[in-house]
């Protein structure tokens, strides 16, 4: 039963739904989408479940007009969230943008099918990472999340919430169709559940700055519509005040603090798994679904005596570059099977800069690797390094 | 017989220590950027007139803009103003609105963000019947690129990607928000300003999905290359075209180089609100959970 509209117990879901409910826990209270699979059962279960919170649900047009009802749906001071799939999240890009300049806190949920196009929309994929990191034009730091099971879907997104309350900023839970379509247990502890509220601003309106960040780069607290702070918004380049101002003084200043936001603030940020990683010779770095056929990898490893271990990434961007480099001092190489032809394993390559080698485990979507594949790539590594 | 621009008596001066209407203004942002002799100018006037008659607290008034030189208008009001991405006005004011929905939300944008790049969210908004007010600026053209030819541009006007005149057909936009749904639908130009302020009191006061169309002048952009003379002429041509017809089919709103053009309000109806119907069909079922 709901305590305070939070499911609460022990429940049998699916990753799709897990997300619904962790935004529910969450506080969101406005959802706008549009239908597409196979995220779908997000927002049906958003629109079944507002109305219960005293929420609202909005089907929107189409993705682009959902992005930007979430952003004004945030500015009027709801927690607000869309959830898409390749095609969706494509057309999102531009009010991401929009999102991203104005530092509008928001989530976003891409369930990744096969792409490029229509491509594969009821099978797996995981090509839409650098879509995440770079997909909306110009340049800006991201939070990306990736979930492995419903459990972790559920958590995640209340985590975006509060990642996006925190740092200003759209976050992505960046899940599959085979997490979003598998269904496990999900435990629900609505005593255990911690969320981050809207800071409000820190000084009365005479003495407000809208983008005044303070020493974690973030802008301090965010007027609402009616707050009497008059704030203007505008996707153009501007100042601390909001306005616009358009030279490359003020271009520098306020998108170099959009990319150094993330940076700065990455060690708060980043979360991951560790799986014998003390022990390990070759480690494994995965996230989502991917991490899941890989555990049985390392256990296939592992009982031929190799010592393999996981670095299964939970937050993808920005990605946990410090680790990667102390594992790099210590190990043989790495193996990075995802359900694309290689777009994490890229940064991946550039933090281990040619220390040990780096060897991809590609797969084109539409299915999940077998263990067998990363097995191999294992050994392959092995033979080199010996 | 309409007087010739010479021939108008020297504008009396004002003298004052400030704008008027200076508490509904970022002065911080003036001078604006629009053009000498274009309509935004009057459009925002009569808006800021608008909110002053109606007494409305201004912490309760919203404005979003796409873009363009009309989107320029949430840069100049001093509200909560929220200048968007091109086309994307409404259904940023439609979140804006579920989120706040005892305030006031108004878009104000121009003919090619609403009717093109933003057509569908129009369509929609007004189907919906979500309660915002749209005024549109329309100018015939995109004076913000430099004058291409858009959405309402007359057939057979030039533009700068219409360089042997324009080759589609308009849209008669009183038409396609009656079509679509609207509750309120006027039409008035830049020179009927006492007029034009009455419609936005009323489009703005009244509940769902209300439009007011503002035929306007862009005398850098769109009238000179179509050789209607100077900003003054073309509020001439509209003194002389202009029909006020209240109540008019907007069928009979089309406009066409030398036509007349219909002007009032054409629509004025009664339907439920988004809000209404969600809470009368959607949220009573989940009351006492």
């Amino acid at each position: 039963m709901p305590v305070n509209g939070i499911l609460s117990g022990v429940h049998f879901m699916n990753g799709d739904e897990a997300c619904a409910e962790g935004a529910i826990a969450a506080g969101c209270r406005l959802f706008a989408g549009y239908p597409i699979t196979p995220q779908s059962e997000i927002a049906e279960r958003m629109s079944y479940r507002l109305p219960q919170v005293g929420g609202v649900f909005i089907q929107m047009e189409d993705e682009i007009a959902s992005m930007a009802a979430v952003l004004g749906g945030a500015w009027g001071g709801m927690k607000a969230m869309s959830a898409t799939s390749g095609p969706g999240f494509s057309l999102m890009m531009e009010n991401l943008g929009l999102g991203m300049m104005t530092e509008t806190p928001c989530v976003v949920i891409n369930i990744q099918r096969g792409g490029p196009s229509t491509g594969l929309p009821t099978l797996v994929g995981q090509a839409d990472m650098m879509q995440a990191r770079w997909g909306s034009h110009g340049d800006y730091g991201v939070i990306a999340l990736s979930p492995s099971s419903p459990q972790e879907a559920f958590e995640l997104t209340i985590r975006a919430f509060n990642l996006a309350e925190t740092y200003r900023l759209p976050v992505f839970v960046m899940s599959d169709e085979m997490v979003g379509h598998m269904y496990e247990r999900v435990v629900i502890d609505p005593e255990r559940i911690e969320t981050v509220e809207r800071r409000k601003p820190a000084k009365p309106p005479e003495k407000f700055l809208l983008y005044e960040p303070g020493p974690d780069l973030v802008p301090q607290g965010m007027p609402l519509f009616g707050d009497g702070y008059r704030v203007h918004i505008t996707g153009l380049t501007h100042d601390e005040r909001g306005y616009p101002v358009i030279d490359a003084e003020t271009q520098n200043r306020t998108v170099t603090r959009l990319k150094e936001k993330i940076a700065h603030n990455a060690a708060q940020i980043i979360s991951y798994e560790e799986r014998d990683l003390d022990s390990a010779d070759i480690v494994i770095i995965t996230y989502g679904i991917a991490a899941r056929t890989s555990l049985g990898a390392l256990e296939l490893a592992r009982k031929q005596g190799l010592k393999v271990g996981m670095l299964r990434l939970t937050t993808v961007w920005p990605l946990p570059t410090t680790k990667i480099i102390e594992l790099a001092e210590r190990i043989a190489g790495f193996v990075v099977p995802e359900i694309n032809l290689g777009q994490v394993v890229l940064e991946v390559e550039r933090v281990v800069a040619g220390k040990v080698p780096v060897r991809c485990v590609p797969h084109a979507g539409g299915d999940i690797h077998q263990p067998e594949q990363i097995l191999h790539a294992i050994e392959e590594v092995l033979k080199d390094a010996a | 017989m309409p007087l010739k621009a010479k021939e108008l008596p020297a504008p009396e001066i004002l003298r004052a220590e400030s704008h008027p209407m200076k508490r509904y203004l970022r002065t911080d942002r003036l001078p604006h950027i629009w053009c000498s002799a274009c309509g935004l100018g009057t459009a925002l006037s009569c808006f800021v007139y608008a909110l002053d008659e109606m007494q409305l607290d201004l912490d309760d008034v919203g404005v979003v803009s796409g873009i363009g030189c009309t989107g320029r208008v949430a840069g100049y009001v001093n509200l909560d103003s929220y200048h968007t991405t091109h086309g994307r006005a409404i259904p940023f004011a439609s979140g804006l609105k579920v989120a706040k929905p005892k305030k006031k939300v108004i878009v104000f944008s121009g003919d090619g963000d609403l009717f093109a790049i933003g057509g569908n969210h129009f369509i929609h908004a007004a189907r919906r019947n979500i309660d915002i007010t749209v005024i549109c600026v329309n100018n015939f053209t995109y004076g913000m690129t430099g004058g291409q030819f858009g959405p309402t541009t007359p057939l057979g006007s030039r533009g700068t990607t219409a360089p042997y005149g324009n080759y589609e057909n308009p849209f008669n936009l009183p038409y396609v928000a009656a079509s679509c749904g609207a509750v309120y639908v006027a039409r008035w130009t830049s020179l009927h300003a006492r007029r034009l302020k009455e419609a936005m009191v009323e489009a703005i006061a009244k509940p769902g999905f209300t439009f007011v169309e503002i035929i306007s002048p862009c005398p850098t952009n769109y009238g000179r290359r179509n050789r209607l003379g100077e900003g003054i002429d073309e509020l001439r041509y509209y003194a002389e075209k202009s029909v006020i017809r209240h109540g008019a089919n907007p069928k009979d709103a089309d406009l066409y180089p030398g036509s007349e053009i219909l002007i009032g309000k054409f629509v004025e109806l009664e339907r439920p609100t988004f809000l209404e119907v969600y809470e009368e069909r959607v949220m009573k079922k989940n009351s006492g959970r």
